[in-house]
């Protein structure tokens, strides 16, 4: 049943994502990322991380993908008309993305398979998460907030009218 | 049929991430641009999650957890810088953006 609905949500995820990459217009772009992220999101509860997959849906499939879709109902932007597309520039594009498989795949397929460990698995509870948050991750915990604040200082500071 | 494993997890992994460098390679739009881009970050969340699970260890979940916060603090500056741009030159098109002055 797992195996089942592992292919089933990876097989989503990526024909979602090839989408993204082929439609036209950027509304089906971004819609087609909403799909993609929630599918993964299926893939992190089969992986027990049932909190990142809250997090994942909540954080991207909500608020990020409010924001893009914001963004390009602002600009109001048309569908792509066709461009003269730079060969030299897909060929290049196509050879460094299948080298990039060619070395992913060989990598995974040559390691020998290590049978799955089974100690110390903690099924997917928030609690132990929160621990080890607050305790040994506590420093980057606080500069992630601070992150934000500087973030959303500079975001104010671009979309001022006139950028100084 | 041989139980999934590590590795389906980051074949996954692996291949989402490039459908996103292929995007930002062949897309024109700055936004799918962006898009595509948010599709690797999240290639790399599959696979720290995979791990994580796999050795029964949560640190990878942890800098997942930090992952999704940087990408949303990112996005939202991208997309301000985006807008600011628009606003200057009235395109998305990275191929009338050639010029570094505005």
């Amino acid at each position: 049943m797992q195996d089942y609905l592992f292919y089933l949500f990876a097989l989503l995820t990526l024909g979602c994502g090839s989408m993204i990459v082929l439609s036209r217009n950027p509304i089906n772009s971004a819609m087609f990322l909403v799909l993609a992220i929630a599918s993964m999101a299926g893939l992190f509860v089969l992986l027990h991380a049932f909190f990142l997959a809250a997090v994942q849906v909540l954080v991207y499939a909500g608020a990020v993908m409010v924001l893009f879709l914001f963004v390009i109902m602002l600009l109001d932007l048309k569908v792509e008309q066709r461009r003269r597309m730079n060969t030299l520039g897909i060929i290049m594009g196509f050879v460094s993305v299948g080298t990039i498989i060619a070395v992913m795949l060989h990598g995974v397929v040559a390691t020998p398979v290590t049978p799955v460990l089974e100690v110390a698995r903690h099924d997917g509870a928030t609690e132990p998460l929160g621990q080890l948050l607050f305790s040994h991750y506590v420093l980057p915990f606080e500069i992630l907030s601070v992150l934000l604040l500087v973030a959303m200082v500079g975001v104010i500071l671009l979309s001022k009218k006139e950028l100084k | 049929m041989t139980p999934i494993g590590p590795q389906h997890y980051l074949i996954v992994s692996g291949l989402l991430f490039s459908l996103g460098l292929l995007g930002v390679i062949l897309r024109r739009n700055l936004l799918v641009i962006y898009m595509c881009l948010e599709l690797m970050l999240n290639a790399a969340n599959l696979a720290l999650v995979a791990l994580s699970h796999f050795n029964g260890k949560l640190d990878g979940q942890i800098v997942v957890f930090f992952i999704i916060t940087v990408a949303a603090a990112e996005v939202a500056v991208g997309l301000a810088l985006i807008v600011a741009l628009y606003r200057k030159r009235q395109t998305a098109h990275v191929e009338d953006l050639t010029a570094l002055k505005l």
